[in-house]
């Protein structure tokens, strides 16, 4: 099987073919068939090996210097609703047949022979041209300077800077006992620069920061190169260093393109994810088929966005990923799925299986989630306000399942006066009810953007990379919570 | 792996990156043992296993300072954290303010804490699962107006953590902690459900409360939320009852912490010795607490744990430092390096310390205003103190709970919060590292419809 990502050969996984604990389709049966001899339905395991680095550039010196490696395999047994998990760090056949029988203990029945694993080719989402990893930290740490270079050039007012880059490099292998056998190289690279500026007594932070499943190419991109971020983040902290008091109360507010998807993650995408669906405590249990957003939204998530943060091959059930259409024109049409919700609903497995690492369950997660573009123009979207917030940067946000009820964090945002973009405004956050926030979708812009490569999803203590993209938005009243009560 | 394998491999780390150029080392090596069982409508939902392992060094040398970590402990997994720390410190720059401690200053004692209790390693999953099931069971049968669940979990880990480092020190201690949680589900009108979980954790297994009393706190707070709505956008006091202060409480750790200091990313960054809260607001982080979840008997340095005094009567009295934030600062470290290498300081058990009133009495002395159970979202900017969140609860009027209250917002500037507190409550529970009483603030602005 090829893969598009040329890995040296100490950076290959010990389960490798060719590596000291070679995890091949046979022995990969064999361990399957010892995960399922207590009566279990259905077992897989999950071998991973990723490396980590980062440099950190501070006070205008590269600090610090860091590399981990995690290594280890996860064995799944499930029987009905339940499942036993047990890992090693250790893959000596031993501790891996002590995992297999650990994780099989909840079963108590006839034994099921696995299917013998047969592995298949995968899409190639991710051709990096110059691999972060395996380039000479020299060159990555000569970006960091020139962010540095950059920042406090762009004003004599920026006191600090921060500048970082964190890569990973992640081979995973997959084996079930329906037969799924699939071994895949994930590459992450994450930018990310934060200034201090600090004026006459006042001070303000600013950032910026992106990446991707890209290689140091990402740099050569328009708008992407150390200086340029270096700008930005100088801009926004300049920007917010005379913002005045946020308002509060409901009023219409308008979304920038781009990382303004984290509405969508929070107010829709986790409601979707089809665990909360099965247990029935989401609130979009039992919707599919019903209005539950404006007729302008249609939301897909889209594993496919190729070198996006969210892209992914094959998801750590051994699962292809594709576009899956969520909300049709305001209509609920499907839920994104793992392996056992849906063989709960008698759906197709959508590719939505994902787990931060061998330590973890797979759970069903976003990908790259997309409000797809609509038929507005964002100037005119803007001129449609007389009153309202304009949110330009966004901090992160956070949904209740059960109720509905989601917040997201605004870091840059203006007040909209006269259909014009007037004052900075202080931090604030936006609260909303998912099926009513997105009811109240009453424009929707048609210059659709892919955040850049920075968002990070938790979900039950987990972490996985995920995209966001949308056009602008305008939502029709919503509440913002600021500190401002007076001018209402 | 005994304490003692651990003394063993950390030490033969330490020595070979001595050997391979280091002029200063730090080398953490931890192990744990995990299970974790989730049980959902009667039935067992998860049962997780495992043993755990990693090895993580920070090398100096000179001035130049790397870090790197392994999960991998076979010889070529320990071969390359050595190599890997070896190699990076030539990629970094000569930082003036690296380094040890002083010899001199590090814990000669290794007091017992009692952190670790063998009770809590040895519940199997049957156990566990018999734990969990009596705590949804409770929540269940509570009121018939829970009709779902997102699940019951007990969860026991138990570890070993071993620091060695070439200044001299060498030293171990073993932890545990066991915990509850139960996430009831009870239907509300609109397609709604309402949850509001409650949990349990101690590190000795007898302490835990009973998975009973946690099932059926967890319903009682669940069907309390059923009604909940928007109020009007409005100025009033508000209360947070304990695991909301809690939140707050962590808010604040971040920003007295050294690095957050030196960084110049904290809004209490040239405010030591003056008012941050309060009068009637007095913290301390205290690693010493016999079985505190946050004690430790020594900090990621080396250096003896002190309780420290952070804020006594709303004035700011220390930072927390590691002995590099330290010198960043000029000033003395106060013992709180944070386990890991490189991780600067952090809090250990940061308590603000109960007043006298009841949480009753709070409520009842309060003629209107909000009661916030839950938090959520990030809406904190650290550099300016600007603090706007998420909330639900109840409306207070009267010194009574009128109605449940969700989809709202509180916001204040975080400084004015803390010095706007005008009562604390004595419902002080050490169940986490960071504790708080209730405590209500004077004013804040609410927003809603």
């Amino acid at each position: 099987m090829s893969n598009p990502v040329p890995v040296p050969p100490d950076l290959r996984a010990p389960f490798a073919p060719g590596g000291p604990y070679e995890l091949d389709e046979e022995r990969a049966r064999k361990l399957l068939e010892i995960a399922l001899a207590r009566g279990g339905e259905f077992a897989d395991l999950y071998a991973e090996f990723a490396i980590g680095g980062s440099l950190v550039l501070e006070e205008g010196i590269v600090k610090s210097a860091s590399r981990g490696v995690s290594l280890g395999l996860g064995v799944r047994v499930r029987r009905g609703e339940t499942a036993g998990y047990a890992y090693t760090e250790d893959l000596s056949w031993e501790a891996l047949v002590r995992a297999a029988e650990t994780a099989a203990q909840i079963a108590n029945g006839q034994p099921v022979p696995p299917v013998a694993v047969a592995s298949r080719a995968l899409p190639s989402r991710y051709v990096v041209l110059e691999p972060s990893i395996t380039t000479s930290g020299l060159l990555k740490r000569g970006l960091l300077a020139r962010a540095d270079r950059a920042a406090r050039a762009a004003d004599a007012r920026v006191t600090r800077v921060e500048a970082s880059v964190a890569e990973s490099f992640r081979e995973i292998l997959v084996a079930t006992s329906d037969g799924r056998f699939a071994h895949d190289v994930q590459p992450m690279l994450r930018f990310g620069l934060r200034v201090i500026v600090e004026d006459k007594g006042r001070r303000q932070s600013g950032s910026s920061g992106g990446g991707g499943r890209v290689g140091l190419e990402y740099f050569s991109r328009p708008g992407k190169s150390p200086e340029e971020h270096a700008r930005e983040a100088v801009r926004s902290a300049l920007a917010m260093l005379d913002a005045r008091e946020a308002p509060a109360g409901a009023m219409d507010v308008v979304l920038a393109p781009g990382d303004s998807g984290i509405l969508l993650h929070e107010a829709v995408g986790h409601g979707l994810e089809a665990d909360f669906n099965r247990k029935g405590v989401s609130n979009y249990s039992s919707r599919i088929g019903q209005s539950v957003a404006s007729s302008l939204c249609t939301i897909v998530d889209d594993a496919d966005k190729p070198n996006s943060r969210g892209a992914i091959n094959v998801d750590d059930e051994g699962h292809v990923p594709h576009s899956t259409v969520l909300i049709e024109q305001g209509i609920l049409r499907g839920y994104m799925h793992d392996a056992q919700s849906a063989a709960h609903f008698g759906v197709s497995p959508t590719g939505n299986g994902r787990r931060e690492n061998f330590r973890s369950v797979p759970l069903p997660r976003m990908t790259n989630t997309l409000l797809l573009a609509g038929p507005h123009d964002p100037e005119e979207i803007l001129k449609s306000v007389q009153r309202g917030l304009f949110a330009r940067k966004f901090g992160g946000g956070q949904v209740d399942i059960a109720s509905g009820d989601f917040v997201f964090s605004l870091s840059e945002a203006y007040l909209i006066e006269d259909g014009k973009i007037t004052a900075p405004v202080r931090d604030v956050n936006l609260i909303g009810n998912g099926p009513d926030a997105l009811g109240r979708v009453t424009m929707l812009g048609n210059d659709v953007e892919l955040s850049d490569g920075i968002w990070t999803c938790g979900k039950d203590g987990q972490s996985v990379p995920v995209g966001v993209g949308c056009p602008t938005i305008k939502i029709s009243g919503m509440t913002v919570g600021g500190t401002d009560v007076s001018a209402r | 792996m005994s304490e003692d394998v651990l003394k063993n491999l950390a030490s033969d780390v330490l020595e070979r990156l001595k050997k391979g150029g280091a002029t200063e080392a730090k080398v953490v090596a931890r192990t744990g043992q995990d299970l974790s069982v989730r049980v959902r409508m009667s039935e067992v939902e998860l049962v997780e296993e495992a043993g755990t392992r990693s090895l993580s060094v920070r090398v100096s040398k000179g001035k130049r300072t790397a870090t790197a970590s392994t999960s991998d402990l076979t010889a070529p997994g320990i071969a390359r954290i050595v190599s890997d720390g070896l190699e990076l410190c030539d990629l970094t720059e000569e930082d003036p303010f690296t380094g040890l401690p002083d010899p001199a200053d590090l814990a000669k004692e290794n007091p017992d804490l009692k952190l670790f209790d063998p009770a809590c390693g040895s519940v199997t999953a049957a156990q566990a699962v018999e734990r969990a099931k009596r705590g949804e069971k409770a929540a269940q049968e509570f009121d018939a107006k829970i009709t779902n669940s997102e699940g019951s979990t007990f969860a026991r880990t138990a570890g070993g953590f071993v620091l060695a480092t070439s200044g001299g020190f060498c030293a171990g201690y073993r932890g545990s902690y066991a915990s509850i949680s139960v996430q009831p589900v009870a239907r509300d009108e609109g397609g709604r459900n309402r949850t509001a979980g409650y949990w349990s954790a101690r590190r000795v297994l007898s302490q835990l409360e009973s998975e009973e009393s946690v099932g059926r706190e967890a319903a009682r707070r669940t069907i309390a939320l059923l009604g909940a709505r928007k109020v009007p956008t409005c100025s009033v006091p508000v209360i947070f009852e304990a695991d909301a202060a809690r939140s707050l409480l962590g808010t604040f750790a971040g920003c007295i912490v050294g690095d957050a200091i030196y960084r110049r990313s904290s809004y209490l960054t040239d405010r030591l010795g003056s008012p941050v809260a309060s009068s009637l607001v007095t913290i301390v982080d205290d690693p010493l607490i016999p079985a505190g979840p946050g004690s430790r008997p020594f900090d990621g340095d080396g250096l003896p744990s002190r309780r420290n005094l952070v804020v006594e009567n709303g004035v700011l009295k220390t930072f927390l430092l590691d002995t590099y934030g330290a010198r960043k600062l000029g000033m003395k470290s106060t013992g709180s390096a944070a386990g890991a290498t490189g991780s600067g300081a952090g809090t250990s058990n940061f308590i603000l310390q109960a007043g006298t009133m009841s949480l009753e009495e709070l409520v009842r002395a309060t003629p209107k205003g909000l009661y916030v159970t839950h938090m959520m979202g990030f809406g904190f900017n650290p550099v300016t103190g600007d603090f706007s969140r998420g909330a639900s609860g109840f409306w207070v009027e009267n010194g009574e709970f009128v109605h449940p209250v969700s989809e709202i917002t509180i916001s204040l500037n975080f400084d004015q919060l803390l010095q706007r507190i005008d009562a604390v409550a004595n419902d002080l529970d050490l169940k986490s590292s960071t504790a708080s009483p209730s405590v209500r603030v004077s004013e804040m602005t609410v927003a809603g419809s």
